[in-house]
């Protein structure tokens, strides 16, 4: 399951953050150490981002996976997120969220292209697998296309 | 030619032209250990020499990051263009990292003068990794004037980072240690700038003194070193600090690009060699070197001559005396 130091596969890249006003950052410090303990290498922020920054940042660190913790209503934002991210050919990078989502709003989530959603009472192994999924597929897309070239 | 070199094709030109996905995707290949990577870094290797690498050293909780801040906004004030590379540590067990300098760099994310770029560690010691030379020089090949190369928090013996950067900034904290401390060799030999952070705190003065005094046993021509004192979260010292930088690169380099692809070169390739010897000497299944490796376990021959053969491929040549 975890990725080893002498494993020839690059670490899978994660960005997990919050955007909009909610400040409640435990559940995320927490995905951020879950992650870490699986091999993968993330790059964590404090609380109130901006979509925009969120999107330069995953670009910069060019991540596999972004990890959006919301637990006061910042998910509605999401959407816009997934757009702005689009916008900026970022469409590579897999979405998953976490916090509290209501039922009736996970379609907005996962019509905008979300691929994972984790409410309360979710399991570590639940969480770590849909990521650790989900990052390698994505980071596959982005070696997969180049790997090979004649030297 | 093929699809796929055109791929390559044009993520150079997009490098070259200063594009930010390009970069981060190329950091990505050579980071990634990714064969591409080294053909990537090969073909791009004449665009660099341009940049002034400043390597910012010093314990755990000193402020590198908090500095790097402050350097940031004076820099952008000045209409500089800076990238950043901050390397935190991985974990030994599971080899992840949390990597979490950017978070005391937040205020430049959404700026488009500036690129910032984290990277684990990898169980590497020595404060850095063992890909950041190439990626120092694929960020100089996309046009940043400035990186500053910020180490993992370091003690007392992460030099490394003197053979990477051109101008090596050490910082340190008010109350660490004595003067004994002080004398000790390591990292405070390495600086090319000693910088007191936190000087608004008690203690400050003390340590100032403790390391003039320190730069006054040494011989005459490495006692030139400049002592600065910052406060990293205001502007104190910041001006000062960039001065010293750029007074030591001038004497360094005198912007002399070849010059610096020379001294970057032989470092990288040094840097590979020993990495390929050490995989080899592990790994290898070979009854030569295994035949040698059991004479230095029974005290036949030392370790230096053991290493004097496999390096002369005369592993095995000489028998036991």
């Amino acid at each position: 399951m975890t990725t080893t130091l002498t494993s020839d596969r690059p670490p899978l890249r994660a960005l997990i953050t919050k955007i909009g006003l909610d400040g409640h950052d435990r559940g995320s410090r927490i995905v951020a150490a879950y992650l870490r303990d699986a091999g993968m290498e993330v790059i964590y922020t404090p609380p109130w981002q901006e979509i925009s920054s969120v999107v330069a940042l995953a670009m910069q660190e060019d991540v596999d996976l972004i990890g959006v913790s919301s637990l006061a209503t910042d998910h509605l934002i999401i959407p816009d997120l997934m757009t702005a991210l689009i916008e900026q050919n970022l469409q590579h990078v897999a979405v998953f969220v976490g916090g509290i989502i209501p039922d009736q709003e996970r379609p907005l989530l996962e019509s905008a292209g979300v691929k994972a959603i984790f409410g309360p009472g979710s399991q570590k192994e639940d969480i770590v697998a849909c990521a650790q999924r989900l990052a390698q597929e994505s980071q596959d897309a982005k070696f997969g296309a180049l790997s090979g070239v004649a030297v | 030619m093929n699809h796929k070199t055109d791929l390559l094709d044009g993520l150079i030109d997009r490098l070259r032209a200063g594009d930010t996905a390009a970069l981060a995707r190329a950091i990505s290949l050579v980071d990634g250990n990714q064969q591409i990577g080294q053909v990537l870094h090969r073909r791009l290797r004449r665009d660099t020499g341009a940049a002034n690498v400043i390597g910012i050293t010093g314990p755990p909780g000193v402020g590198k990051s908090t500095l790097i801040n402050s350097l940031l906004t004076k820099l952008r004030d000045r209409g500089d263009r800076v990238a950043v590379i901050a390397v935190d540590p991985s974990s030994p067990i599971s080899g992840g990292a949390v990597l979490g300098d950017r978070t005391r760099m937040g205020h430049h994310t959404d700026d488009d003068g500036v690129f910032i770029r984290s990277i684990s560690a990898r169980g590497h010691l020595g404060g850095l990794s063992t890909s950041i030379l190439q990626i120092v020089d694929l960020v100089d090949a996309a046009g940043w004037p400035i990186v500053i190369l910020e180490t993992v928090g370091a003690g007392q013996s992460e030099t490394e980072i003197a053979e990477i950067a051109d101008i090596n900034v050490v910082l340190n904290a008010p109350g660490l240690g004595d003067d004994v401390q002080a004398i000790k060799a390591g990292i405070l030999e390495i600086a090319d700038v000693l910088v007191v952070n936190k000087a608004d705190m008690p203690l400050a003065e003390a340590t100032e003194r403790q390391l003039k005094s320190m730069l006054k046993l040494r011989s005459f021509d490495q006692q030139q070193v400049p002592v600065l004192k910052t406060i990293a979260n205001s502007t104190k010292g910041i001006d000062e600090l960039l001065s010293a930088t750029q007074e030591v690169a001038q004497q360094k380099f005198r912007d002399d690009k070849a010059q610096r692809r020379l001294f970057r070169s032989r470092r990288q390739v040094a840097q590979a060699a020993a990495e390929a010897q050490r995989r080899q000497i592990l790994y290898r299944e070979d009854p030569q070197l295994t035949q040698l490796i059991q004479q230095v376990a029974e005290g036949q021959i030392g370790v230096t001559e053991a290493v004097e053969q496999i390096l002369t491929g005369n592993e095995g040549a000489k028998g036991s005396v």
